[in-house]
């Protein structure tokens, strides 16, 4: 049985449908991409998940459990992060402050401090300023921060939304190397929602695309990668 | 002269400055005005009365009593008239506040009665001279126990773990949310928070002026309100400092020029203040990278 299973979910934006019967679902140890364009309910789908936002229909499954109308902070708990679109760090906090409300749920002093060490290992920049004010940090340090941050909270599954959503292509470059290296040498689940259609291609397994509120296609990014319709409509080749 | 009034100034500001900062926080974390908040004072101000007169209780238990039962006030206020309407437009927010201003105040004169009490807390007033100022253990009270409980404040909001995740919550729920914070308890805490520095306002007020009526609330809580305006909403240490600065200037101006100005100075600093820095004092804009 898939990790995160995704069964006909419906979410409303008062009476405008956002999204009409997704399913989907992600393995454990796997990365799962979503990719479309503005508007097609990338973002509700994870907002969904997470708890954020009501769902109109459809059920959420996590390791075997109901959580569709979970509360947001609930889920969290029981081990789904999200890194959220443009980076939603604190930005009036600081850079260890706000490493350290990733950890919000978490008693274990101990186990806290050696992921810390472990976050700063992977982006040594957030050591350097731990003491800054987040909201002082380079666009990139920034989604650094979130995604150190969201993995402080030992999630068994982490939720990307947009990491490469304003950062220079460099920066974008580096980021997707975590992403992918997090997947494959730490055996993170990974669902990640992106318009950068080669980045998310190149980071996850299996891909779906999604159009407005539904997924239209789906399958071995390795193979969308080389369909003529999709590198026309997606890549832009 | 100047002495004497400058200590005046700063008993009356900080008042204030314990009202505005229950202002603040709510606006900091909801993005509303708590309309209702001047009467939360109010109702600090009664239950401190009630517990020492008609309860007969000894104040240094009926104050904390008092403090507990008008946060519960404060957290059931954001329970019944916020909570359900979070997500709505903000004028259904400043309706649903002025609708709980109403019901306090007439809380209060049914129970209480429209007439005007002494509060009778059983502390006796005691004035003593320092050179040319006179002062008494109240004032002294007041202005010992305002700059306390702002330094607990600080401390709370910066070095715990709660007081992060308020910071957290007040910059975004969502993200917060997703950090695992249970916002909704945040929420209620800063409700409990501010009222308790309303209560303690209240009492203060009560023995400082020995009169405690229905309607009192809604002066204190305008000004309180100006204060932290002038400060800048949002900002905590804002609003301490907006509650001395317009209780300084009041003083200051009724005492110079014309006690029946009291109020226009009050407010006048605040348009003075607000022709230049929209933002208030320590009111900063937020600019978010993108």
């Amino acid at each position: 049985m898939a990790l995160l299973e995704i069964k006909d979910l419906q979410v409303k934006y008062g009476v405008i449908p956002a999204l009409k019967g997704v399913s989907f679902s992600v393995e454990e140890g796997e990365a799962v991409a979503l990719i479309g364009a503005n508007g097609a309910g990338k973002t509700t789908t994870l907002h969904a998940i997470s708890g954020i936002v009501k769902k109109a229909g459809g059920t959420i499954t996590f390791g075997g459990q109901d959580i569709t109308n979970k509360p947001a902070h609930e889920i969290v708990g029981l081990g789904i992060s999200q890194v959220q679109e443009g980076r939603g760090i604190f930005s009036n906090l600081t850079v260890l402050e706000n490493i350290r409300m990733g950890a919000y749920l978490r008693k274990d002093a101990k186990g806290i401090e050696e992921d810390m060490g472990r976050v700063y290992r992977m982006f040594p920049r957030l050591e350097e300023r731990k003491s800054q004010v987040a909201g002082t940090l380079s666009g990139g340090e920034q989604q650094m921060l979130a995604i150190g941050r969201a993995l402080m909270a030992r999630p068994k599954v982490l939720l990307l939304d947009e990491p490469s959503m304003g950062l220079s292509p460099l920066i974008v470059e580096t980021i997707f190397r975590t992403i992918k290296r997090l997947n494959k040498e730490e055996g993170m689940t990974i669902l990640l929602v992106e318009q950068n259609a080669q980045m998310a291609l190149y980071a996850a397994r299996r891909t779906y695309i999604m159009e407005t509120g539904e997924i239209v296609r789906s399958g071995l990014s390795k193979e969308l990668k080389n369909d003529d319709a999709i590198r026309k409509s997606y890549l832009g080749l | 002269m100047f002495t004497q009034q400058l200590m005046n100034g700063i008993t009356v500001g900080g008042i204030y400055a314990l009202i505005a900062l229950g202002y603040t926080m709510v606006y900091g974390i909801l993005k509303i005005v708590n309309f209702a908040h001047g009467d939360v004072f109010m109702m600090g101000m009664f239950l401190g009365m009630f517990f020492t007169q008609a309860l007969g209780m000894h104040y240094l238990i009926a104050f904390p009593l008092a403090a507990a039962a008008t946060a519960f006030v404060g957290i059931c206020i954001e329970r019944i008239a916020y909570r359900p309407i979070r997500v709505a437009d903000k004028l259904a927010v400043l309706i649903s506040a002025l609708g709980v201003s109403i019901f306090l105040q007439n809380f209060a004169m049914l129970v209480w009665g429209t007439e005007t009490h002494t509060f009778n807390s059983g502390i006796k007033v005691q004035t003593f001279r320092l050179g040319s100022v006179t002062l008494s253990n109240i004032q002294i009270g007041v202005i010992v126990l305002c700059c306390v409980l702002m330094v607990v404040l600080y401390l709370v909001v910066n070095k715990t773990k709660i007081g992060v995740a308020m910071r957290a919550t007040s910059h975004s729920i969502v993200s917060a949310k997703l950090m695992g914070i249970n916002t909704d308890k945040i929420i209620s805490f800063t409700f409990g928070v501010g009222s308790v520095l309303a209560c303690v306002a209240g009492i203060l007020v009560g023995i400082y002026y020995d009169a405690v009526y229905p309607t009192i609330g809604y002066s204190y809580g305008l000004k309180a309100f100006a204060a932290a305006i002038l400060g800048g909403i949002g900002s905590i240490p804002g609003a301490m400092l907006g509650g001395f600065v317009i209780g300084i200037v009041e003083t200051f101006g009724a005492a110079y020029i014309s006690s029946g100005y009291r109020d226009a100075f009050a407010f006048g600093i605040l348009i003075i203040v607000l022709i230049f820095k929209p933002s208030g004092i320590l009111g900063v804009k937020h600019v978010d990278k993108v």
